[in-house]
């Protein structure tokens, strides 16, 4: 799968309520971020997990989150990354 | 949405204990069966089925036990689902040593 | 010297082998030390593994340890063209300078701490750590307040391992949250001009790799 997102792109990483295996963290789930490096493809972990293969693999990114939108506080000059697959992304304009 | 008991970023915790812990003989076993068992070319499940299992354990025993306590729980999860061993095998296993280790 | 909590294992002024019994029972429940054994003896006789391949792993995760780390960033602090391709492409950088194999490792990004922005590294899902570099993650690095605050409370956390920054340094969490791992190129000290590449790596700790330490020198050297 080739990546659809692009450094510098604004994402939102979706809320989705998933209970199985997954890495998508909960404290950035319905988070805005930008994209700040793209990864290449890994097996999906959400497969994985369950002895399944991973395919299609998933883009991998680097989303840079600003403290404020993650958490609805200040805290002087932080930035939170994490690394989030593509199918966990959307476009946010 | 639901959190696993594994989802730590923003729970409330107390300060963090820096103290430095020695590796004992069973953590280094723990964790060299589990490299094994994972090895990413000829293992028999991936890292990703052993962090799940690990978050399956009940709240209680997720934090009430020792890391590498997790992971023996986790690896004799997923030894059975893949058909390693079976629960007859450990559970008869597990007797046996009891006994052993009653012998004076 | 050097903010650090750490005791490394790799201390050779202890006169006992890194490898030598520690302490069996420390705060292992019996059930779990018994469990471990019935698992270990029955996946040996199911010719699962051997234990000759259980003793090899454990020498491997061994041979890991932040020293490694440590003589990379000295290397980078001194070659600037070899900082640039380690930044650019962490694995092949380290595997070459090295001369260790770390294909069947997880992908590695190293992450260049300057005097404008801090990268601190964690892992709030479990306790994902560039073991290939700095072996295994000290028990701090996986305890649930590190997992839980880190993110959310960083410039606290920091305090904890008496690191303050000023406020006009930009401080990146970075949360370990799937197949990268992360490594910190820390921020050479002052003072350290005159310092060989071999003199530098002695100054460099696990803690400043990980991002919650900076290095500094705390008296002129000779």
């Amino acid at each position: 799968m080739k990546p659809f997102f692009s450094p510098g792109d604004k994402v939102k990483v979706r809320a989705a309520d998933v209970t199985t295996h997954c890495r998508t963290p909960h404290y950035l789930r319905g988070k805005r971020g930008v994209v700040a490096r793209v990864f290449g493809a890994f097996p999906n972990p959400e497969a994985l997990a369950y002895h399944r293969i991973g395919v299609p693999y998933q883009p991998l990114y680097q989303i840079a989150f600003d403290f404020n939108e993650v958490w609805g506080r200040r805290e002087r000059n932080t930035v939170i990354t994490a690394d989030i697959l593509q199918h966990w992304l959307e476009r946010d304009n | 949405m639901t959190r696993g008991v594994h989802d730590l970023g923003g729970q409330p915790a107390g300060p963090v204990d820096l103290a430095e812990h020695e590796r004992t003989f069973f953590d280094q076993r723990v964790d060299a069966m589990m490299r094994l068992l994972a090895h990413p070319e000829h293992g028999y499940y991936t890292v990703d089925a052993m962090r799940r299992a690990i978050e399956s354990l009940p709240r209680d025993d997720y934090f009430g036990l020792g890391y590498y306590e997790r992971w023996v729980r986790a690896i004799r999860q997923l030894a059975v689902e893949k058909g390693l061993l079976t629960e007859d095998e450990v559970k008869r296993k597990l007797a046996a040593l009891e006994a052993q280790a009653r012998q004076p | 010297m050097t903010h650090d909590h750490s005791h490394p294992q790799h201390d050779h002024g202890h006169d006992h082998d890194p490898h030598a019994p520690v302490n069996e029972a420390h705060g292992v429940r019996p059930e779990s030390a018994l469990l471990e054994r019935a698992l270990r003896e029955l996946l040996i006789e199911k010719n699962v593994f051997t234990a000759a391949d259980l003793q090899r792993q454990i020498e491997l995760t061994e041979s890991r340890n932040p020293e490694l780390g440590a003589q990379v960033v000295a290397h980078a602090w001194t070659d600037p063209q070899y900082k640039a391709r380690l930044l650019t492409d962490a694995k092949p950088a380290i595997e070459s300078f090295l001369g260790i194999d770390l294909n069947l490792t997880p992908a590695l990004t190293v992450v260049e701490n300057t005097r404008e922005r801090h990268h601190v590294i964690c892992c709030t899902l479990c306790s994902c750590y560039p073991r290939a570099v700095l072996g295994i993650p000290p028990a701090w690095y996986k305890s649930a307040e590190y997992r839980a605050r880190v993110v959310a409370e960083p410039r606290a956390v920091l305090a904890e391992f008496g690191t303050e920054l000023p406020d006009d340094v930009e401080i990146r969490v970075v949360d370990s949250t799937a197949d990268m791992r992360y490594m910190v190129l820390p921020l050479r000290p002052r003072h350290t001009e005159h310092m060989s590449e071999a003199e530098l790596v002695t100054l460099i700790t696990r803690d400043a790799m990980i991002g919650v330490t900076v290095l500094v020198l705390s008296e002129p050297r000779r």
